[in-house]
């Protein structure tokens, strides 16, 4: 159980809507959302009306507000399915974000009481990451436990923690072909544990159940990777996982650290693992690729905000990826779009 | 009383025990360690009779076997510090290690249910590890778990493992200066993951509950110069983590941390121990950078000739800290002579030299 206490003005809620009755999902989390304000921005693909129960302080962004924004390409290109969040992102104001998939319900801990996702994150977020050195005993920070022997106290500070994913019980985030060949398999396991990414370390970042430090990270989560044949499943898309290596590269250059493990959610059952075998396996080859560049990455010493780093990695992936794959480099080209909505409609420069 | 698990690898793996007062704790053990071989290291007065309950098959060594059998090697060897332990490593000649102190007892899991901590070591050791990429849902191999969305199928198939490293309820490893201002403080958190530490970062290895396979990184399990006569103590695991680590990252192997967890019992003494990890503690702000920059030339293809080369750098940047490391690092070869001496069929030939 999460000790920081929220405070509701710093906080906001964004919900990417794949599915426009949002009534059992929103019904299921009102104990916990209901006091934070949601934004909703709604697939622009999505043709029905969103049904959201009464009782939550939300606003709704739907293509038309999009198009009014950003204009009605960059709408098409950079929130559609999943990506449709990111415009919730760039509109915020607030210092934190919390993104749940809508297909996912509050989880019940190891001692059955309902996990509360939005405390969980913020105590990762407003508490240090400690990636420089490995603790074994984990978040040295949570009650209960601390740095153990051999860990350097010039290091014990730590850093700001600018994002924290979190995990899945009930259905995992699992790529079609493990699903598939694990039909029946379920995550059943509670692992009590946050911990810090250490930094150089990359990872499968899942943006099922996040939260993020809007001022630390700014435009740093950003809708790029988007492929040829991408779905309206999660196993049919990596944008997450594309802009999770970007936003870890950028959190290693700035000194900012990434934390894993609790709060978890319940994520129901949606599609047909077998049936997305069916579509290219695109995304599993593009990481293929992608993985082994951005473990290789270095940004220069003149890149001291979220922004700079952004604009070198995408010209970095342009000139290192764009000519194995064209998607590489239409992503790329998107970051660099993303980046001018940011100046244009996000706060101004992150703090670096 | 525990039912005792099908031993695994009964034949092939030792349990090394450094010990200077009894071994009682071996009695709650019984189940799930009299099926293997025992090599107890009698730290402290060889003159003291260490009793060692019935029906356990062992070794015992005390200081006078450790001097005969290395001789002049034996210098290497700690006296008054559980670094003695190492030794035991040394004259196995099983291909995995086991060690465990003996205030270390059976935990238990969230249902009640007694740990078998050999077990899930063994489990560990014998599936691979994941270093290049991290896994969110940790081991992938563990039965209801799997690589998740986003891991390359290029990596996953994962190295061989190296090292398991247990955790510990109760007593946790904390340093002086945390006793001090925590002394009431106890783990109570079981955390049901096993996890690959990541290419390239370090850790704070503990001793305490620590499996590894010897033939694949042995000879870097040295455990320094600790105890009497040296100016620091309660680093000796932590030395041989660093040393190990970055063997292991050079040498493609696997090092895992997490479960199992024993029962950590005996908080020792906070005052006792400031005054033997007082220079550590400052010590250890220079050793981490060194280890973390360390880097091993490609004609290093085997444990010993990379734990010789570090032992050059620890010479050439950590002797400037202080003369005690001179002094490890001439220790450090002192080792690895003296392993080779007793495991000659695991020395590497020198390139040209007959056989």
């Amino acid at each position: 159980m999460a000790e920081f206490s929220v405070m509701e003005g710093d906080v906001d809620i964004v919900i990417g809507a794949l599915q426009s009755d949002l009534t059992s999902f929103m019904n299921e989390w009102r104990p916990i959302f209901s006091r934070f304000h949601l934004i909703i921005t709604k697939d622009p693909h999505l043709k029905e009306e969103l049904k959201i129960p009464e009782g939550f302080n939300v606003k709704i962004y739907q293509k038309s507000d999009m198009d009014k924004v950003v204009g009605s390409s960059l709408t098409s290109r950079l929130f559609s399915g999943y990506a449709c969040r990111y415009f919730g992102y760039l509109i915020s104001q607030k210092k934190y974000i919390i993104s749940v998939d809508d297909d996912c319900m509050p989880a019940k801990d190891d001692k059955g009481f309902l996990i509360d996702v939005v405390s969980q994150h913020i105590t990762n977020l407003a508490t240090p990451a400690t990636p420089l050195y490995f603790n074994t005993l984990y978040d040295p920070f949570r009650k209960g436990t601390d740095f153990v022997r051999g860990y350097p106290f010039s290091m014990r500070n730590g850093v700001p923690c600018a994002l924290s994913c979190g995990l899945w019980l009930n259905l995992a985030d699992y790529d079609a072909p493990t699903q598939a060949l694990k039909a029946e398999q379920r995550n059943s396991q509670y692992v009590d544990a946050v911990l810090t990414i250490p930094r150089g370390v990359m990872m499968p970042f899942s943006g099922i159940n996040i939260g993020i430090n809007r001022e630390l990270l700014g435009p740093t989560l950003f809708p790029g990777l988007k492929l040829a044949g991408e779905g309206k499943f999660r196993w049919e898309t990596v944008e997450d996982i594309w802009c999770g290596m970007c936003a870890k590269v950028v959190c290693d250059h700035l000194g900012y650290g990434v934390k894993s493990g609790l709060p978890y959610v319940w994520r129901n059952e949606r599609g047909d693992a077998i049936a997305s075998l069916k579509k290219d396996w695109e995304g599993m080859k593009l990481m293929e690729e992608a993985v082994p560049f951005f473990q290789s990455l270095t940004l220069s010493p003149a890149a001291v905000t979220a922004e700079d780093c952004l604009a070198e990695i995408s010209t970095l992936v342009k000139e290192g990826l764009g000519a194995v794959n064209p998607v590489f480099a239409q992503a790329a080209d998107a970051m660099t779009q993303w980046m001018q909505l940011w100046k244009k409609i996000g706060c101004g420069p992150s703090s670096a | 009383m525990a039912t005792p698990a099908t031993p695994l690898l009964k034949d092939e793996l030792d349990i090394v025990i450094p010990t200077i007062r009894n071994l009682d704790f071996l009695e709650m053990w019984r189940p799930y360690f009299q099926p293997y071989h025992l090599i107890i290291v009698q730290d402290g007065d060889p003159t003291k009779v260490i009793k060692v309950p019935e029906g356990f098959d062992y070794e015992l060594y005390n200081r006078n076997d450790i001097n005969r059998i290395l001789g002049p090697k034996a210098s290497c060897i700690s006296f008054k510090d559980s670094a003695c332990r190492c030794f035991g490593y040394m004259v196995s000649k099983k291909k995995y290690i086991y060690t465990i102190d003996d205030d270390c007892f059976v935990a238990k899991d969230p249902c009640g249910k007694d740990i078998n901590a050999l077990e899930q070591h063994v489990k560990n050791l014998l599936s691979p590890s994941t270093p290049f990429f991290f896994n969110t849902l940790y081991d992938p191999y563990r039965e209801g778990a799997d690589f998740v969305r986003g891991y390359p199928f290029s990596l996953r198939e994962g190295v061989p493992t190296a090292v398991s490293h247990g955790l510990w309820l109760n007593i946790p490893d904390y340093d002086a200066p945390t006793q001090l201002v925590k002394p009431t403080e106890r783990n109570t958190r079981y955390v049901d993951a096993v996890l690959t530490i990541p290419k390239g970062t370090l850790f704070p290895m503990c001793g305490m509950n620590l499996a590894f396979n010897r033939d694949l990184i042995g000879p870097a399990m040295y455990f320094g110069l600790m105890g009497d006569g040296q100016p620091i103590g309660r680093y000796d695991d932590m030395w041989a983590g660093w040393c190990t680590k970055v063997i292991c990252d050079h040498l493609g192997l696997g090092v895992k941390t997490g479960l199992p967890y024993i029962y950590h019992s005996k908080a020792s003494n906070p005052f006792v121990n400031l005054k033997k990890e007082y220079k550590g503690i400052f010590w250890q702000e220079e050793i981490i950078p060194f280890f973390q920059a360390a880097t091993l030339s490609k004609g290093c293809t085997s444990v010993q000739q990379c734990y010789i080369e570090l032992s050059k750098q620890v010479k050439d940047k950590l002797g400037k800290v202080d003369p005690y490391f001179d002094k490890l690092a001439d220790a450090m070869v002192t080792w690895i002579e003296a392993w080779d001496e007793l495991n000659p069929s695991t020395a590497p030939v020198p390139k040209g030299a007959p056989k």
